[in-house]
């Protein structure tokens, strides 16, 4: 493992008890990149990101985070230890205000004070969390619950922030401006980014590099120019 | 999700962000502080969650009422009738009938005699001259007596014994018979022989019983608390996500489990008391052809709060057995 490497996935198999949902999964991440797992609907993309949070236990294979195996430590340590999940559907918490769900993804800052400096940025990133912080999340835009999200998941100040599915039920503009706020975020602050996506387009276009996932293995993977050009993206994902 | 972080809670008319924000669990006190305060806010958030659906927790409340109402009368049920034993402790005596000739000095002496033996507590008098008055006046044959030439009745001592082992009276009123002056020892033990294996056998019964509503008790409120686990175990899994420890996520569930246990106590304190409120009449009718005055005991305020006490007890078992089991499921280990 490299030492710039910061999360490596090792052959990893992972379902639900019964039949295998990933198999053989190989991925790396270094410090400060942006990846991409693109694929479709049932590919196992959520799956990956459970079993790299720990709420899905692996069958055999082996992920090394920041040269430590991370198999031995419980999925809520996971987030200890710089680890943020934003998961699919955004599942904010509804009756609980911005502000709330926001001190909630700190939770792993007991003391409070890294969490007030990194609201400031989350709020500069999000400007409408701020202005809307006194308000209940479930009254939120899609769009806004999916800022909260993302919010939620930089407030913990992670090293590594894994976004499934940021796009789904957003209007097109709207996903935009998320993916264009995600940029900011990774080049303004270095942080390392796990993208899962079905916006194939701008997956590829925003990583430094992708996978392409399809029945729960990694069929491609490289450079996101290389795959673009590659003829089963092309005609599977782009429409072209 | 489940339980919002305390500093939340604590933050009314909160100010601007930048002027009043803090992590979750942080408030600035002590560790233990904060725990207290987070336990404080969880079991306030557990009620209240309870009672905004208060139809569901309601119907919750009443079959765990009802599932400890029933072992709760049969043991006040069982409290009574020890009372009522106890009340009947003078049938635990044994008479002894004294030769009728017997002189004051005499009967004086057998009863240092026999107040002087260990398995003998007391020795009551009751000269022929009062038990005729008494005689006179309960039975209502004073004018017929008044005309006897001499007293009739024999003096008698009352031995009350040092034992409550009533299988030692027969040897006990043997042995008194032997003393000088004494005619006749009387003991009636089958009637109490009775009565104590009727009580021994309800209070298995009732052990039995409580034991298996008891446990009920516990699987009704773990299999509630399982699916309300079930209900939010999204929310569960961003918590986890978020870095929420076990404990953490537990409490609410723990909570909601004592809350049911609690509020089954109530259900089950208010149904046993209307029972005894429905059986105290008819009861004291029922003990004043025996010429007794003895009615029925209710709960007493410690009675009522070890009940609450048991009940929370049972609820807190229930749900951590669920949350052990469907928790664990949760995040494989």
């Amino acid at each position: 493992m490299p030492e710039s490497t910061l999360l490596e996935l090792a052959n990893i198999n992972a379902g639900y008890g019964g039949p295998k949902v990933l198999h053989d999964i190989n991925i790396s991440l270094s410090a400060g990149e942006f990846i991409s797992v693109i694929g479709p609907n049932g590919a196992g993309k959520s799956t990956l990101f459970r079993t790299i949070s720990g709420i899905v236990r692996p069958a055999s294979g082996s992920i090394t985070y920041k040269g430590s195996n991370l198999l031995e430590v419980e999925a809520s340590r996971r987030a200890h230890l710089g680890l943020a999940h934003v998961p699919e559907g955004r599942q904010v918490f509804p009756s609980m205000s911005v502000l709330e769900n926001l001190e909630l993804g700190a939770y792993v800052d007991k003391t409070g004070i890294e969490f007030r400096q990194t609201l400031e940025k989350i709020v500069s990133w999000f400007p409408v969390l701020g202005e809307r912080q006194q308000q209940l999340a479930g009254t939120l835009s899609g769009g806004e619950q999916q800022m909260l999200a993302i919010g939620r998941g930089l407030a913990a100040n992670p090293d590594i922030l894994m976004l499934d599915e940021p796009s789904m039920g957003l209007a097109p503009t709207i996903a935009d401006e998320i993916f264009e706020r995600l940029i900011e975020i990774h080049k303004t602050t270095g942080l390392s980014i796990i993208l899962v996506e079905q916006r194939v387009a701008e997956a590829l276009h925003f990583a430094n590099r992708a996978y392409v996932l399809e029945a729960g293995r990694i069929i491609l993977s490289g450079n996101p120019a290389e795959l673009q050009n590659d003829d089963r993206i092309r005609q599977a994902y782009l429409g072209m | 999700m489940m339980s919002r972080p305390q500093s939340v809670k604590k933050s009314p008319g909160r100010k601007p962000v930048k002027a009043n924000t803090r992590a979750a669990g942080n408030t600035g006190h002590s560790w233990f502080g904060q725990l207290f305060q987070q336990h404080q806010f969880v079991a306030v958030d557990s009620l209240s969650r309870l009672l905004q659906e208060p139809g569901a927790s309601f119907l919750t409340w009443s079959v765990i009422g009802i599932a400890l109402a029933l072992p709760l009368c049969l043991f006040l049920f069982l409290q009574n009738l020890q009372q009522l034993n106890t009340s009947l402790d003078d049938a635990g005596n044994i008479s002894l009938f004294m030769d009728l000739a017997i002189d004051e000095q005499a009967l004086e002496a057998a009863r240092l005699e026999i107040l002087a033996l260990s398995e003998v507590e007391e020795v009551t008098v009751i000269t022929s001259t009062q038990a005729l008055i008494e005689f006179q006046e309960a039975s209502g044959f004073g004018n017929a007596l008044d005309g006897l030439d001499e007293n009739p009745l024999p003096a008698v001592l009352i031995v009350n014994p040092a034992t409550d082992d009533i299988e030692s009276l027969p040897a006990l009123s043997a042995r008194l018979q032997t003393i000088a002056g004494v005619d006749l020892a009387l003991v009636d033990l089958d009637w109490m022989r009775r009565l104590y294996g009727i009580i021994a056998m309800a209070e298995r019964l009732t052990g039995g019983l409580a034991l298996l509503l008891c446990l009920g008790v516990v699987l009704a409120i773990g299999n509630t608390v399982r699916l309300a686990i079930e209900n939010r175990r999204d929310e569960i899994v961003v918590v986890k996500l978020v870095g929420g420890t076990d404990a953490y996520v537990s409490r609410p569930f723990l909570y909601t489990g004592i809350w049911f246990g609690v509020g089954g106590g109530v259900v089950a304190g208010i149904l046993a008391i209307t029972a005894f409120m429905t059986m105290s009449g008819p009861f004291s009718r029922l003990m004043a052809l025996y010429n007794s005055d003895f009615s029925l005991s209710w709960l007493g305020v410690s009675d009522l709060l070890s009940l609450l006490l048991v009940a929370g007890g049972l609820g807190l078992a229930g749900a951590w057995l669920s949350v052990l089991r469907h928790l664990r499921q949760i995040e494989p280990s």
